[in-house]
């Protein structure tokens, strides 16, 4: 049997989406953001919405998901992402338009414009990846780290009475009127990735429908800022992060 | 078709704008400027021409929505006063290196800081010379009446979309706030997605099986890219240089001595330029139109043939600067200016002439 028997579409049991391009990720090993790209490539295929969809960027390790997505993209400043959507969605209502955001990002420098769209109930999904540190930038404090969790801003651990308290953001945007869908779930395993999935189909599906801001929190690893390996972090997210950010839907109207 | 009306400054903009087929207007209340968004919400355009008007919660926020809806080809403008500029200049940085044809409108206040919200042109510098960070630079037009707050907001479209880059509207509260009349254009339709595609190829728009995708980015991590795209910028700004200036001459042809201002100081030192004709002084005045692009040759020429020139203007002397370096001490030229919102008489200038060029 040689390799052309093989390749054949009879044989066809697991085919990487087209939207997801050959281009190499820059992401670490262990690292939640290539498997969270997947799904979103997977979605926008299978729903045939590559010709509708305008993904906004933010600054952050995902600011080169515009590399890996054949799709529009709209690459935002740092925390103006739901801003940026906005401005799209609101001229072409009739396309689908995410946001792709970290913890700095969305949680820290952005609160006001992630707030503020949620509140509108901005027809936009809201994909937010926390992983509780600043990856691009080399493992800062983030608003999302945990209490006594090591950076390199907060070398003894996070000092509660220093910084303030880790930032469960996520539960604030449920008591928004203007948010229709709000969840957390996390990539970590082989259910996980499935139930991510559906989540964040669920959310495209309401920014189509408009039904209002849909927010899919992944709770994420970093093992080159959490500087563990890739097994470790997965280990280490799950019996330190899950308690602090439970998985499961907030909010589903 | 054309109407004409009796309005504010303020009012003339969104007036214009709607006329003009602009998609969306994004803002935040800040005073002299609030009429514009007020006017685009009376005027409730969504439900005739279908432009969207929202009101942001900030002005960092608005800007941002203009970065997404110009990204995306369409005719988007935010406006605002000085210290809500201050604010949206981290966007107009993105928004001039993605390359992307926005109108901002800065109706002048005094600064610094929360300042005064009295008339000034104490922006000057932040319009003309950046304001962000990074190298770049705005097309800067400059009204004088409520009439050129309607055209220009038209122009400035027209310019934005010419050289895919935002341009700015450089007014103040005098202008924003007075009545006068105005002959405001026809109803222009919106551009069709169609139109959009060929106006602006990079628009997105959706990615169709038989193009790549539009990246809409202001980022290149390899040094070498962003150097091209700095280049790519300054060569778009030496054509705006060549082709987009903008001046207007007033009583020039026989002028020994010459008054340079922008905006509604202008209208100021025409009346000063009248008393001093009345009294046998021949004097002109040079109103700069674009200030960015500048009216340097013209000014070069005058320098020759005149005896000196007084700068006139709401703030401690920043056009000055642009002045002396297009006449480049071929004549003496003197500034007189007000600050903090006070603004100068046609007496006051014509005394602070004759004390410091008059020879």
């Amino acid at each position: 049997m040689n390799i052309t028997e093989i390749i054949h579409p009879a044989n066809l049991v697991y085919k990487k989406p087209d939207v997801l391009n050959d281009t190499p990720m820059h992401y670490c090993p262990g690292c939640s953001h290539g498997v969270v790209h997947k799904l979103i490539a997977e979605i926008i295929e299978e729903n045939n919405w590559q010709e509708k969809t305008i993904g906004v960027a933010p600054v952050g390790c995902s600011v080169f998901a515009y590399n890996y997505l054949d799709i529009d993209w709209q690459q935002a400043a740092h925390g103006r992402a739901p801003a940026v959507a906005t401005g799209i969605k609101r001229l072409l209502p009739d396309r689908l338009v995410f946001t792709y955001q970290g913890d700095g990002d969305l949680a820290a420098i952005g609160t006001a414009e992630t707030i503020h769209a949620c509140n509108r109930g901005e027809n936009i999904t809201i994909i937010f990846i926390n992983n509780a540190i600043y990856g691009m930038t080399g493992g800062q404090m983030a608003p999302t780290t945990l209490e006594n969790m090591k950076t390199s801003t907060s070398p003894a651990g996070r000092n509660i009475e220093l910084n303030g308290y880790p930032l469960n953001i996520t539960d604030l945007l449920v008591k928004l009127r203007g948010t229709c869908y709000v969840t957390r779930q996390s990539v970590y395993n082989v259910a996980g990735v499935r139930k991510a999935k559906k989540a964040i189909q669920k959310g495209f599906e309401n920014s189509m429908a408009k039904k209002g801001t849909s927010i899919i929190e992944i709770v994420s690893t970093c093992s080159s800022g959490w500087k563990l390996t890739p097994d470790a972090s997965n280990k280490w997210m799950v019996a330190n992060m899950f308690p602090a950010y439970e998985l499961g839907d907030l909010k589903d109207i | 078709m054309e109407e004409t009306k009796l309005m504010k400054g303020n009012e003339a903009i969104a007036e214009a704008a709607i006329r003009c087929g602009c998609d969306g207007y994004f803002g935040y209340p800040i005073t002299p400027q609030s009429e514009i968004m007020e006017t685009l919400m009376a005027l409730e355009p969504w439900k005739t021409t279908g432009m969207v008007v929202l009101q942001a919660e900030s002005e960092v926020a608005a800007i941002n929505m203009v970065y997404g809806a110009s990204a995306c080809g369409k005719k988007a403008m935010t406006s605002s006063s000085s210290p809500g500029v201050s604010l949206k200049t981290e966007g107009i940085s993105y928004i001039a290196s993605a390359e992307l044809p926005s109108v901002i409108v800065n109706v002048m206040r005094g600064g610094p800081g929360l300042g005064t919200i009295q008339p000034s042109q104490a922006d000057y510098f932040q319009a003309v010379k950046g304001g962000g960070h990074g190298d770049y630079k705005l097309i800067v037009l400059a009204p004088s009446s409520v009439q050129e707050m309607a055209d220009f907001t038209c122009l400035a479209f027209e310019l934005a979309f010419k050289y895919s880059t935002p341009a700015m509207i450089l007014s103040d509260g005098i202008i924003g706030q007075m009545m006068e009349k105005v002959i405001l254009p026809p109803q222009q339709p919106r551009m069709t997605e169609e139109e959009i595609r060929q106006k602006f190829p990079r628009a997105t728009l959706g990615k169709p099986a038989d193009r790549k995708p539009n990246i809409i980015t202001s980022l290149a991590i390899e040094s070498e890219v962003m150097e091209k795209t700095n280049f790519r910028l300054q060569a778009k700004y030496r054509e705006i240089e060549k082709y987009e200036v903008r001046y207007e001459t007033y009583l020039c042809e026989d002028a020994e001595y010459l008054m340079v201002a922008f905006g509604s100081v202008a209208r100021i030192c025409k009346t000063a330029v009248e008393e001093a004709r009345k009294e046998g002084i021949k004097v002109g005045v040079i109103r700069p139109i674009t200030l960015f692009p500048f009216p340097t040759k013209i000014l070069a020429e005058y320098a020759d043939r005149v005896k000196g020139i007084l700068t006139v203007e709401m703030n401690a002397g920043q056009m000055v600067e642009d002045v002396r370096l297009a006449v480049n001490g071929k004549t003496p030229v003197e500034f007189y200016g007000k600050m903090g919102g006070i603004v100068p008489a046609p007496d006051e200038i014509f005394e602070a002439f004759k004390k410091q060029t008059l020879k």
